[in-house]
């Protein structure tokens, strides 16, 4: 055993490679190239480790321990159905997005031929099927574990996360017309319960046996050691251990990670969420701790349209008239080239984290009763949580990253919104997050000491 | 046959808790599942509770006044959700100011509840016509 781990990303378009002195917790060489999942995904691989073994002497041995996340492919497609849409399609949604995934579909009740012509067209790679408490309501989920079975296209992986007194029978009906089946326990076990770590542990095995093989990525195996999760578990990992932190190395308490990118901004909290002040009642499905929310549609390149159109109606976007300068963002490798534009870009941003962290965080609502005022809380108060990380290109490469994380902050003229009222603000500059959420499997320790060395306070 | 699944909680922008804490608590001890929702639940949430977990009852309550706004066309909208012969009964205080039970007993009735009680009732009586109504329909 070398010194040496070589951690990997299989992005979509950029495969990145990080290489770690274990023994001196440093970062020795970083590495990313095009990704060439495509034609053959070890080539892309292949000139990723040429470019760190000019910075390092790794030996085979090394070169073989390396661990790898993906999001190539495009990366976990998940499909969630449940029954009411409130409860147990969304305890799903949730399961699913905590697991990594990128859902591309969310069903109610039962499902109808359309929606199963819909689903099909998807081509999702895992459907995560839930509906009715344990020992409630079985109806729903039989039905359409039997839409399910009966179509012929359909290639999915299915995990049953529904109700207990109805998942035999589920498996039978799926099982019986060939389709993949793993059983696990309900995401919403009871009314007001939600348990969702079990299924993403299911999901996750499944991503590694088939889901990589189906995509091509697991042709990487025959150089690296494994792909051992999805990219965006390997960033909640990452989360997770800096919060928590690990024996000796202290956490730094309860955060948020923002993420901006070019097609998505997603947010994940590692917080209980519970009211910080006496007399509030909790309503609505209860939140994870792990907590993942993707935005699809404030992806500062790929929705810019709709980004700016939201940004400007809350009054985020100063001035008038953008056109011409979102005519020119429009292409997604687009770089800031001037003034003005770095100036917008900025904007856009700072916007999409605003909007992205108050969809994210929970709501407050004052409810009068004739015994007084009573406040009404739905979803996680997150206004005591003290740190807050920033990734993803638009916050790292810009010039005032602070200025644009203090987005994420609690609002005086929304005060509804549950957002940290301040905050320690540190950027991921190295872009290392996955790399210590994989090093967190096998090195927690060190993974956290190399977190605190590149994670950067501002 | 399992135990059956019984709803409760307080309707609206109401928060009075104890009426619903105990009857919640008498239903478990008489070998009922009980889905506590407590105070400020809105009719909705009954009645997805109640699907979710495939309920033979809802059990409201009520003590601010307002149960009449707050349940207008609730039948209804259990009908909507498929769940339109689920077993409703209402208690409380259920108008405000003066009031003959009576009077509020049937006007509730109308609205589709099953059984309305005023509330002092003694929970043995109500639990006793619960299983009695449970029976008929074949849910115990």
């Amino acid at each position: 055993m070398g010194n040496i781990q070589l951690l990997v990303d299989f992005g979509s378009t950029l495969t990145k490679v990080v290489a770690i002195d274990l023994k001196e917790e440093v970062i020795i060489s970083r590495a990313q190239v095009p990704s060439t999942v495509d034609e053959d995904i070890t080539v892309g691989l292949r000139n990723a480790i040429r470019k760190v073994r000019a910075d390092v002497d790794l030996s085979s041995s090394e070169e073989g321990e390396t661990l790898a996340c993906s999001s190539a492919a495009g990366g976990l497609r998940m499909v969630a159905i449940g029954f009411v849409p409130d409860l147990t399609c969304e305890a799903a949604n949730r399961a699913a997005l905590n697991a990594g995934a990128k859902v591309i579909g969310c069903y109610s009740n039962e499902i109808t031929q359309q929606e199963m012509a819909e689903i099909e067209e998807m081509l999702p790679d895992i459907i995560l099927l839930a509906g009715g408490t344990d020992g409630g309501n079985r109806k729903v989920i039989l039905h359409n574990a039997s839409a399910l079975a009966n179509s012929r296209s359909l290639k999915a992986h299915i995990v049953v996360a529904g109700n207990k007194a109805a998942q035999d029978e589920a498996k039978a009906i799926l099982a019986g017309m060939g389709k993949e089946v793993s059983l696990t326990k309900n995401v919403m076990p009871q009314i007001g319960t939600l348990d969702i770590d079990p299924c993403r542990e299911v999901i996750r095995e499944t991503f590694i046996r088939n889901i990589i093989q189906a995509k091509g990525i697991a042709k990487a195996r025959t150089i690296v050691k494994d792909i051992i999760m999805p990219t965006p578990v390997a960033v909640l990992t990452a989360a997770q251990l800096l919060a928590e932190g690990y024996h000796e190395e202290k956490g730094w308490g309860e955060l948020i990670v923002v993420d901006v990118g070019g097609a998505t901004t997603d947010v994940h909290s590692i917080a209980t969420g519970a009211p910080t002040k006496g007399g509030v009642v909790l309503t609505g499905l209860p939140e994870p701790y792990v907590k993942r929310t993707v935005e699809g549609d404030l992806g500062v390149r790929h929705n810019i349209h709709t980004l700016v159109e939201q940004a400007q109606k809350r009054g985020l976007l100063a001035g008038e008239d953008h056109e011409d300068i979102v005519a020119k963002f429009t292409r997604i490798e687009k770089l800031p080239e001037n003034e003005e534009e770095v100036a917008f870009d900025e904007a856009l941003a700072a916007a999409a984290l605003h909007i992205a962290t108050e969809r994210h965080s929970g709501r407050i609502e004052l409810v009068y009763g004739p015994t007084g005022e009573i406040p009404v809380q739905r979803g996680k108060d997150l206004t005591q949580v003290g740190t807050v990380i920033g990734t993803g290109g638009p916050v790292i490469f810009s010039r005032a990253p602070k200025r644009i994380l203090e987005h994420a902050l609690f609002d005086d003229s929304k005060a509804f919104s549950l957002r940290p009222k301040q905050a320690q603000f540190y950027v991921d500059n190295k872009y290392i997050m996955y790399a210590v959420g994989l090093l967190a499997k096998t090195n927690p320790n060190k993974a956290m000491s190399i977190a605190k060395k590149y994670i950067t306070r501002l | 046959m399992e135990q059956p699944t019984i709803i409760t909680g307080t309707v609206g922008m109401d928060a009075h808790v104890i009426g619903t804490k105990i009857l919640s608590r008498v239903l478990r001890d008489e070998g009922f599942t009980v889905v506590e929702l407590g105070i400020l639940t809105p009719p909705e949430e009954f009645i997805k509770a109640a699907q979710e977990t495939d309920a033979a009852a809802i059990l409201i309550s009520s003590l601010y006044g307002m149960a009449e706004l707050d349940l207008k066309g609730f039948r209804e909208k259990c009908a909507e959700a498929g769940i339109g012969d689920i077993l409703l009964y209402l208690g409380g205080i259920l108008g405000v100011g003066r009031h003959d039970f009576l009077e509020d007993e049937k006007k509730f009735k109308a609205m589709g509840f099953d059984r309305v009680y005023p509330p002092e009732v003694d929970l043995d009586i109500a639990i006793a016509e619960l299983r009695k109504d449970l029976k008929k329909r074949g849910k115990l």
